[in-house]
């Protein structure tokens, strides 16, 4: 945005400039509140991470020290190493294993079979287009407690509980939908134009889907495939009902168990969590324009 | 339209023939997911809702639409709507206004806006159970920064267990879903203040509206469409909230912050009661659904 409301307040107004003191003291409330919002966003988050290296006395101490009296990198070097079975740091870095296939398989899968749908979905003409496509996202709305009773006991009659393969199919009932319904809008926005030229050329359908389409809706890909990857690390309930040991243990769940245990290692802890949120966190900032305008792109109509 | 060679119509026929073909083909694979992990299960949690299914027992009595009817007229069922009636309305009313205060900041121009701007992202991409396990160790009632940033500051005179009343907890959740969820908000509030064509600002201050009637005349009718949306989307959001209370309170203290979907979740799996909790379930599918179609309307009253 090239100019301010302010501004454009002054500049209306004939370039007549606001009394000195009432823009200076516009100026500071528009500082303050700034950094109001920074600091509450920002603590919370930073007191994990001070946790996650903070001795245990330090995280004790009354009245407590912000800063710690020596900050190690121990607990993350455990996590890594734990060849313990049992031990939090040991079940963390088998979650987070996990937690990166089931997000692997099912985005991978969904992906694949999504996509295409998508396209057609977004351009061809067919009898009971529309109603598949409402169905499509209605499913993707269903909470996964409506879910997850039938689910666990299907899991139960193919063997699947526990198992990485069965979350995976298991996160394809969110994600597929989920990519489907984000696609058909992108594939929506290129120009048919474009497609009927290569076709004109010679290319089939499938021959423009792949050489035209895919090409010019990359963007979208990534954002989706971003977002998809997103939903599957994020996802809880199904991964607490469905598994019970590291075979299969997510790290949302083994971030649930380890903080209802009795003896809580609270350093322990933020650890896991911080390197549950590393992923995500990092993706966000480094693709931030793309994920900002994927959130955007379907509630705002400009 | 009749074309008037001859053949034509047979042509166009087998052009939709093809079309239908080449459309099962590219959608066959993703209804076959759906139907095994959604249509499926979804029929299966409807027949299992008429029995009385119980892990522990070995026969299932069929009783028609008894487990619904037990549901309706357990106090418990309605106390936990209730609950969750309270965090939809006071969370999705908190991030409202807050995102929307948040947003017509960013909308200003002011050094580091861009930072803040970055920033702002991060409690977003945080995962829902690492945000719940921050707040739950902020809270702490022995250790937790919050009690100590309080009583260094001098607000309160002695460290307080946040989490072990009803109240209080509940409302503690509702600040950490608050801190999560405020910056979507607030980033789908800015991108729409960001469509607002500027003439329109000049031309009201030009009639020398004040910025309080400029704000309400001009600002908010264009950000309308989207408050409504986030309106709809969050309240079907919270509705079926569990990951976080999961994570902060397990439904206590004395079932203080125990959902609905929390609730559906006891008596499916602590219970052991599937029949009962798949009726539950449907109750709360039903809810969502309905809160679907007034979603799916806005979307499409916005294409128009």
């Amino acid at each position: 945005m090239a100019s301010s409301f302010t501004e454009h307040r002054a500049r209306a107004a004939g370039g007549r400039p606001w009394p000195r003191t009432a823009r200076t003291l516009e100026r500071a409330f528009l500082y303050v509140a700034a950094i109001a919002v920074a600091v509450a966003i920002m603590a919370p988050f930073l007191w994990l991470v001070i946790s996650s290296v903070a001795s245990g006395a330090d995280l004790l101490a009354r009245p407590l020290r912000w800063l710690p009296t020596h900050a190690s990198f121990d607990r993350y070097v455990k996590i890594f190493t734990s060849m313990q079975p049992g031990e939090s740091a040991f079940t963390f870095r088998h979650a987070l294993v996990n937690s990166l296939k089931v997000a692997a398989g099912s985005v991978g899968i969904s992906m694949a079979v999504g996509v295409f749908a998508a396209y057609a979905f977004a351009r061809l003409r067919f009898v009971g287009r529309n109603a598949l496509a409402l169905l499509f996202l209605t499913t993707y709305m269903l909470p996964p407690i409506a879910l997850v009773i039938p689910l666990y006991l299907i899991m139960g009659h193919l063997h699947l509980r526990d198992t990485v393969s069965g979350l995976v199919l298991i996160y394809c009932s969110f994600i597929t939908p989920y990519v489907i319904w984000i696609m058909k809008g992108y594939f929506e926005a290129i120009p048919v134009e474009l497609e009927e030229a290569a076709m004109v050329v010679g290319a089939s359908r499938i021959g423009s889907l792949f050489r035209v389409i895919l090409p010019l809706s990359a963007p979208g890909l990534v954002t989706t495939f971003i977002f998809s990857l997103l939903l599957a690390w994020d996802e809880f309930l199904y991964a607490l009902i469905m598994t019970s040991s590291v075979n299969a243990k997510t790290i949302p769940v083994a971030i649930a168990e380890f903080s209802g245990a009795h003896m809580i290692d609270y350093g322990m802890m933020a650890a896991g969590g911080v390197l549950a949120a590393l992923p995500p966190v990092l993706i966000t900032l480094i693709l931030q324009k793309q994920i900002i305008s994927g959130l955007t792109a379907g509630a705002v109509k400009g | 339209m009749t074309s008037s060679a001859p053949g034509a119509p047979r042509r166009l026929r087998t052009g939709q023939t093809r079309t239908l073909l080449l459309a099962s083909a590219l959608i066959l694979p993703s209804i076959m997911i759906i139907f095994g992990v959604i249509i499926y299960p979804l029929l299966r949690a409807l027949y299992l809702s008429l029995f009385e299914y119980s892990l522990t027992k070995v026969s299932h009595p069929f009783i028609g639409l008894g487990n619904y009817a037990h549901i309706l007229s357990t106090p418990a069922f309605w106390a936990s709507i209730e609950r969750t009636l309270y965090f939809t309305l006071v969370s999705t009313a908190a991030e409202l206004v807050l995102g929307l205060l948040v947003a017509l900041l960013l909308n200003q121009e002011f050094y580091g806006r861009g930072v803040l701007r970055a920033l702002i992202i991060i409690p977003w991409a945080l995962p829902t159970m690492v945000n719940g396990m921050m707040w739950r160790w902020i809270d702490n009632a022995d250790y937790g920064a919050l009690n100590a940033l309080l009583t260094q500051l001098h607000l309160i005179p002695e460290y307080r267990p946040w989490l072990s009343t009803p109240m209080s907890a509940m409302n503690m959740v509702i600040i950490a879903d608050v801190w999560k969820m405020t910056p979507l908000v607030t980033l789908l509030i800015l991108a729409s203040l960001q469509t607002i064509p500027r003439s329109l600002y000049e031309s009201s201050s030009l009639d020398g509206a004040g910025r309080w009637r400029t704000f309400w005349s001009i600002v908010f009718p264009y950000l309308k469409p989207t408050i409504l949306i986030v309106l709809v989307v969050r309240t079907m959001e919270a509705f079926k909230v569990f990951d976080i209370i999961f994570m902060m309170t397990r439904g206590g203290p004395a079932n203080g912050t125990l959902t609905v979907a929390y609730y559906t979740y006891v008596e499916a799996f602590s219970n052991l009661q599937l029949g009962s909790g798949a009726a539950l379930s449907y109750l709360i599918a039903l809810f969502i659904l309905g809160f679907a179609m007034i979603y799916v309307r806005l979307l499409q009253t916005g294409d128009n």
